[in-house]
């Protein structure tokens, strides 16, 4: 039943980008982000599309994968590109009743539908990459310097590598009450609306005292390891960079120059691409 | 009343690089009236069969009918078909989920639209045939023992009144007494109400007693489909699929080896006790002997 939800999840495989540094894939995924909103030409955009191109073709991930991946936030985006086409004030482009779409809309809605697309891709790269348990060790480490600031960096860490690890575990077992409610004849998809959300109290309830019996699971295993927090805890397979990590960092600068030197020239494009 | 399987198989993740053939084309009848063994390793496909059975999985290819109606058939009224094929699932007390026992057994009737006497009265009644006193109907399904809890859940989809009585390993996580009393209960309830009771395990044991018919699976393949003693003749070809027969049937066999006629077609410990007794008694004064090495 969940099948479709690939967002955010692990794919198992072989690649570059799957072996390099978990460290490098977050601050690469964060820049990437900022590059996108430095850009402010067609000309910065296909330069982030054609790097974020390269990097899937890099991860061997099947590229159908990764877009049934956008499927569950189309809608979000199409709301988006409405609000911007509509609400943007300048030449009229065409009517619909009293909603007014204009040209600086249109390129607006358009630009922001791409920069809002790659944020996502991009940001699904790298989890499609790197396995929770890599990526919440990166985030440790590279939150590390915050410690000296009282901030429980690890213990920050292990939630999220907990919440992160228990969430096919809770899809599992959504999956599963609901079949066996829908098996007692429970309805899911009633038109009403009213019905539909009362229709949740049998699937929510089970779900709730599952995850509580989980935690409190969780918890007792934890504590019958002596765990205690992260003073002094060591990691059996400690973060080190590579050869081929510092050539990722090589190329992430890189890149992000060019689209820094970019932004500059905008004027100077030729055609199109300085729009 | 029957269910004809033809020729069916099911895929997970489909047209992906993660696809996996969890049925490989399966057919099979299932006549009126039986205890059905369905066994088989974990991810030899049981689960994913059990679940097309009532429409909660669509096969990828193939029919299931049901009286004779295709399942995946346009006009079919699946929401029916439910009704009538009761589901228990692994864990089912995992589902509970009202404020008391009776209203949780009353949500199935309930959901079937009949009205709030009639689920009252069939709630009671699938309670009664599953032992629960009067006195646990107005306690939280939470503050039961975990085998009243299971047997809670189960009324819960009998009080459906189904004629097909689908359940995975209802024994699992109980401790011996626990398991007998389930397994019992529920043969018992198949002799009464003459409804087709498919019991999913992983034990050949706890399905031996009680089987008229035993489904072997592996590899998403149905291995074999017959009468247990049938079944268990082919002991090899069932331990190469890490499987085995009952532990009474090499008791039996080894009894054999060492010299003692006896047939090794008994599926529990009483029959075998008994034919060991026959055997014996035939064989006279020769078998003496071998009985003292039996009891070693």
């Amino acid at each position: 039943m969940f099948n479709s939800i690939t967002l955010g999840q692990y794919y198992q495989t072989d690649s570059v980008l799957h072996r390099l540094d978990p460290r490098i894939k977050v601050v690469a995924t964060f820049l990437y982000l900022v590059s996108l909103f430095v850009a402010n030409s067609v000309a910065g955009y296909l330069v982030s599309a054609l790097f974020l191109a390269a990097m899937i073709a890099l991860s061997n991930v099947p590229v159908r994968y990764i877009l049934r991946g956008m499927k569950t936030i189309a809608l979000l985006l199409v709301i988006t590109m409405l609000f911007n086409l509509f609400l943007t004030p300048g030449d009229v482009l065409f009517q619909l009743g009293p909603l007014k779409a204009s040209k600086e809309g249109l390129i607006l809605a358009c630009k922001m539908g791409v920069r809002l697309s790659m944020l996502i891709l991009g940001s699904s790269l790298m989890t499609l990459t790197t396995t929770p348990t890599r990526l919440t060790d990166a985030m440790e480490t590279l939150m590390r310097p915050l410690r000296r600031f009282r901030v429980p960096v690890h213990e920050i860490a292990m939630m999220m590598s907990i919440a992160l690890r228990f969430i096919p575990i809770l899809m599992e077992e959504t999956d599963k009450i609901m079949k066996a409610q829908i098996a007692r004849g429970a309805d899911f998809e009633d038109r009403n609306i009213m019905k539909r959300i009362r229709s949740m109290v049998p699937l929510l309830v089970p779900l709730f005292i599952s995850a509580f019996r989980r935690a409190n699971d969780l918890a007792l295993a934890m504590e019958a390891r002596c765990y205690r927090g992260g003073d002094g805890r060591t990691k059996m397979k400690p973060l080190k960079y590579e050869g081929r990590d510092h050539a990722a960092y090589a190329v992430l600068f890189g890149y992000l120059a060019l689209c820094i030197a970019l932004r500059f020239v905008k004027g100077m494009l030729p055609g199109f691409l300085g729009i | 009343m029957s269910i004809r399987i033809e020729d069916i198989s099911y895929y997970y993740e489909r047209d992906t690089a993660m696809q996996v053939c969890a049925l490989d084309h399966i057919s099979a009848e299932i006549p009126d009236d039986q205890f059905i063994g369905l066994i088989g390793h974990t991810g030899s496909g049981k689960s994913t069969l059990i679940q097309t059975l009532n429409g909660l999985l669509k096969v990828t290819e193939g029919h299931i009918y049901y009286n004779g109606e295709d399942i995946d058939g346009k006009d079919f009224d699946r929401k029916a078909l439910r009704a009538q094929v009761g589901m228990v699932f692994q864990y089912p007390e995992h589902q509970l989920f009202e404020a008391d026992v009776l209203s949780d057994v009353m949500f199935g009737p309930k959901n079937l639209g009949l009205s709030a006497e009639e689920c009252k009265a069939r709630a009671e009644e699938a309670l009664r045939m599953v032992g629960l006193e009067e006195r646990y109907y107005g306690l939280s399904p939470f503050d039961l023992s975990g085998g009243q809890k299971r047997r809670a859940a189960i009324a819960g989809v009998l009080a459906m009144r189904p004629k097909v009585l689908i359940l995975d390993e209802p024994t699992a996580g109980l401790d011996p007494k626990g398991r007998q009393e389930i397994l019992d209960l529920i043969a018992g309830m198949q002799k009464s109400t003459h409804m087709t009771v498919i019991l999913v395990s992983h034990s050949m044991d706890d399905v031996a007693r009680y089987a008229d018919r035993i489904m072997v699976m592996a590899g998403g393949r149905l291995l074999m489909y017959d009468a247990p003693q049938a079944i268990f003749e082919r002991s090899e070809e069932l331990e190469a699929v890490g499987l085995a027969a009952p532990q009474i049937i090499y008791a039996l066999k080894k009894i054999r080896e060492a010299g003692i006629p006896v047939a090794t077609s008994a599926l529990t410990v009483e029959e075998a006790a008994a034919e060991v007794l026959r055997a014996v008694r035939k064989s006279g004064k020769k078998a003496k002997a071998a009985r003292r090495q039996v009891h070693v």
